[in-house]
């Protein structure tokens, strides 16, 4: 059995048949071939799969394709202007070091900019509370604090 | 100081890709006519395997091929080596059981590998792995630590009381006759548990061979690619090296975890070439739980003499250290000359004496893990010494004070020479950040709203850039632990250096390129480094024990030096002047007292295009190759103090403050370093806190080996960490550096917990301090 699903991913619109347990990580990374998406775990606890669906930071490993019929998805190949620019928030993560492998950062990232529509000026703790669903095991988080701060002040 | 030179705080050249998801991790590539692998793991810890049935898998959609121990036992590959060997106090070689790349007559572990299921999907080799059968015959598992070497049951029929080698270190009838005069001898017993390393990009790997050129290419998530194929070519696989390019791309965390050849990647190889088509494997979370070899895992029971002074009079320690199932490629050497050799800490102790008996138990294979033997050494040695301050009522930080090694260098009774520091520095400074003076105010506070607060110390030393090779391999290394570094100058005087160190996150593309533009005075943007890749780098010995700065990096500036007295002859040539009065400043090489002057790129398009050039003298090109063997390990040493409160109710244990004061000698780059404090911080703080491996003491099933089970350290676990650094410069290799990689891990377990037992007023308390434990140790003391 298949089905056939369209969305909007990065602003371009895709459509595809696939198989229906196929995840939105699986068709984001094998079908789009779009890999900065990671997957950490496969159990929506690591958060290296995030992106934003329709608005929302979601883990992507935890969602089937199906159910994103017809949304707007953003991958952190989408968040970089398209001269390379980076968005506030990549820019931020550079600037204050909050990145060593790099293999959480893209869901980190993702969840990161969504906390602008949840809190103004956060404090640390804030920030740390919001961001307990994203796993880190090379930064200690402290500069992933540091770079959310200041992105998110940016994005104002 | 240059801008974007050596001491400078430059931000990142790798971020960009990693920030724009333009990094390129293993799992990333997929090879024309992929194949997909799924390996069938053993679920028992102990059977043996009667028959393995691939009979329906290979019926199934897509299934390509289904290979087990049979097939390489026919096949007559050889099993994975160890690559350090240790001998026993009495002379014996330590017990090598073979370790097969696919199970041979019986699984050992519950993840062994028993059989590989190749098909043209990743869902289609998952369906496969589930239809093959398995006839396994369920033994008892030798699963605790401690009673390992009474067990009934052995793991390997070459070790019948599960021992793999009783190695002693040091001067026991020393250590014996100065406990006889002893005015104090303080006693403790410790577990440090077992971890899982948790890299966050899972291990994968991608094989290929063609044909054309009988020649394979491994794509791999792996700290050394050099090691990796110079082991699995000349020990498992016979496959000649110029036939074989691994490449480690971008790699998302090691933490010794990928320093190891794995059966995985060996199966891959070899079967690549069986099914003639490229296959790759990602591990699933569960299965690098189960597959990835852990780190600690010792049992240990520790005593100090002292006299009426508290001043240390001798150590003994007795360790029991588990092996697991197999023996990993360095796991050997961890819980000796990475662990024996670091008990004498910062302190003068004139006899020492160490015991470690290495034991096999049906678990997964244990190896080093960020630190590897150091963080154990210093977990002893600190909270020996807490006890010790506690039993002689003395201040913490003062008996640390009595007791310091203040002379070098310094030969300790266990064997290391250590060339420089200044613990007082780092222990008052460490007192001055973390404002001590105001602790008995904040114990009062915490006290009035019915909390406990407790405050802990560690004054740790480490051992990084294991050397020289030839001292190592008297003492059983089966390597090298030198590194190369070559330096490509383009003749339009930009400069690409190929490195032997491999980053997965150390910034080495930034650091490395700070040392080589400050050498070479030109722009940071001018260098790029190369690294990770067998085709593209000489050779290697990778990454591990934070050597990369130390011996890496060393073996680049020998290679900028070479550049630099070839360029003055080139130089010597175009301003017609000796090349004895040529200095090289800024970029430029002058005549010395004159304003004659020629830039670093006129030379390095003179030396390509040698028109006028002194052929007769001096060969074209401007490209360096060096080779650098250390001549003694560094030692980075430092003082972590860690505040806490603890909730009497519950048992939960806030870290309130932790400073960090680190002699890591001369600093590259300030924010790649405190971003590698904070990170080690975390990871041992997770030790300390949060993490550890349980197995079912009767069955072997590991019943932590999801995130929803193992506890992972997340932001809201910790508060920012305050670092600083205090410098002594490493004497003996170029760049004055020590190495920071391991130093938080290192550092921070005992003084955690030396604060936690502060609080509540216990001698001791394994790690985790979980709520329960907590709680648990307060209701009996």
């Amino acid at each position: 059995m298949s089905v056939n699903i369209q969305m909007m991913v990065n602003g371009a619109k895709v459509a595809a048949t696939i198989d229906p347990s196929m995840t939105l990580v699986e068709f984001i990374r094998e079908h789009l071939r779009l890999t900065g998406t990671h997957v950490g775990c496969n159990t929506s606890q690591c958060g290296a799969c995030t992106v934003h669906v329709n608005g929302r930071a979601v883990k992507s490993c935890s969602l089937l394709v199906a159910q994103a019929q017809g949304a707007e998805i953003v991958t952190i190949e989408g968040l970089a202007a398209a001269n390379g620019d980076m968005h506030p928030m990549q820019a931020a993560f550079k600037e204050h070091h909050g990145l060593q492998c790099g293999f959480c950062t893209p869901g980190m990232v993702m969840s990161a900019c969504e906390l602008k529509s949840k809190l103004s000026n956060p404090t640390d703790e804030q920030i740390r509370a919001n961001l307990d669903g994203n796993i880190c095991r090379c930064t200690g988080y402290q500069n992933i604090v540091s770079s959310v701060k200041a992105g998110l002040a940016a994005m104002q | 100081m240059k801008a974007d030179g050596i001491g400078a705080r430059v931000t990142r050249k790798e971020d960009h890709r990693f920030l724009t998801g333009n990094g390129q991790y293993t799992d990333d590539i997929i090879l024309p006519r992929q194949t997909y692998a799924v390996f069938v793991r053993s679920p028992h810890a102990h059977a043996t395997i009667n028959n393995v049935n691939a009979t329906a898998a290979l019926a199934m959609p897509g299934v390509i091929a289904v290979f087990s121990g049979k097939d390489i036992e026919e096949s007559k590959i050889g099993g994975l080596p160890c690559g350090w060997g240790i001998t026993s106090k009495d002379g014996t070689p330590a017990i090598e059981p073979p370790h097969p790349i696919l199970c041979i007559g019986k699984a050992r572990y519950v993840g062994d590998h028993v059989a590989v299921v190749i098909a043209e999907t990743i869902e289609q080799a998952r369906k496969g792995a589930e239809a093959v059968e398995v006839d396994f015959g369920i033994l008892p598992a030798v699963v605790a630590t401690g009673t390992a070497a009474a067990s009934k049951t052995a793991v390997h029929e070459q070790a019948p009381n599960n021992v793999c080698y009783t190695w002693g270190h040091g001067d026991e009838a020393g250590v014996k006759a100065a406990f006889a005069n002893a005015h104090h001898i303080s006693e403790l017993s410790l577990t440090n548990q077992r971890l899982a390393p948790n890299a966050m990009e899972p291990r994968a790997a991608n094989a290929a061979y063609d044909r054309s050129s009988e020649s394979y290419t491994l794509y791999v998530s792996n700290q050394n690619p050099h090691v990796e194929r110079l082991l699995m070519c000349a020990f498992v696989l016979g496959i000649p090296e110029h036939k074989m390019r691994v490449v480690a791309p971008d790699v998302g965390g090691g933490f010794g975890s990928k320093i190891f050849v794995y059966a995985e990647e060996t199966v891959l190889v070899w079967a690549s070439k069986r099914v003639g088509r490229p296959i790759k494997w990602t591990a699933d979370r569960t299965e690098a739980f189960l597959s990835d070899a852990h780190g600690r895992d010792h049992v240990t029971k520790a005593q100090l003499a002292m006299d009426k002074d508290g001043k240390f009079l001798a150590f003994r320690v007795d360790t029991t250290a588990a092996m697991g199932a197999y023996l990993s490629t360095f796991s050997t050497a961890v819980p000796t000359i990475l662990y024996g050799t670091l008990l004498a800490g910062q302190y003068t102790t004139p006899s020492i004496y160490v015991e470690v008996t290495a034991v096999f138990t049906n678990t997964s294979p244990v190896d080093a893990y960020r630190g590897a033997g150091r963080p154990e050494a210093t977990y002893v040695v600190e909270r020996m010494v807490e006890t010790a301050a506690r039993d002689m009522k003395m201040d913490p930080a003062e008996i640390r004070r009595r007791n310091f090694i203040r002379t070098f260098p310094y030969a300790t009774p266990v064997g290391l020479t250590y060339d420089v520091g200044d613990y007082d520095a780092t222990l008052d400074g460490a007192i001055k950040m973390a404002d001590v003076a105001g602790f008995a105010a904040r114990k009062a506070a915490s006290e009035a709203r019915g909390m406990k607060r407790g405050i802990g110390y560690s004054s740790y030393i480490e051992a990084c850039g294991l050397a020289p090779s030839n001292v190592a391999g008297a003492l059983g290394a089966r390597a090298g632990l030198f590194e190369s570094g070559e330096v490509r100058v383009h003749p339009t005087g930009k400069v690409e250096v190929f490195t032997g160190s491999h980053s997965h996150g150390q910034g080495h593309e930034t650091t490395f390129a700070q040392v080589v533009a400050d050498k070479l005075g030109i722009p940071i943007d001018d260098v790029s480094i190369s690294h990770g890749d067998t085709g593209k780098v000489l050779f290697g010995m990778g990454t591990y024990g934070s050597r990369s700065l130390a011996v890496g990096g060393s073996a680049i500036v020998k290679a900028v030096d070479k550049v630099i007295a070839k360029g003055k002859k080139i130089a010597a040539h175009l301003l017609e002047a000796s090349d004895t009065d040529i200095e090289f400043v800024n970029g430029e090489f002058r005549v010395k007292g004159t304003d004659k002057k020629v830039p670093f790129a006129t030379v390095s398009l003179t030396a390509y295009v040698p028109h006028n050039y002194p052929l007769d003298k001096l060969e074209p090109g401007l490209n360096e190759n060096a080779f650098y063997d250390p001549t003694n390990f560094t030692y980075p040493a430092g003082c972590h103090i860690c505040e806490v409160e603890v909730d009497p109710q519950t048992g939960k244990v806030e870290v309130c403050a932790f400073t960090a004061m680190d002699d890591f000698g001369n600093i590259i780059n300030p924010m790649i370093v405190e971003g590698q404090v904070h990170g080690g911080v975390a990871q041992g703080l997770g030790q300390a806190m949060l993490e550890d491996c349980i197995y079912d003491p009767e069955s072997g099933q590991l019943l932590t080996a999801t995130y929803m089970d193992y506890a992972m350290p997340r932001a809201d676990d910790f508060p920012n960490f305050k670092v600083g650094t205090h410098v002594t410069a490493c004497t003996h290799n170029p760049l004055g550096v020590k190495g920071c990689g391991e130093a938080g891990a290192i550092g921070s377990p005992p003084a955690f917990i030396n604060a936690v037992t502060d609080a509540i007023g216990v001698k001791h308390i394994d790690m985790p301090a979980t709520p329960e434990r907590v709680w648990r140790a307060m209701q009996a003391a």
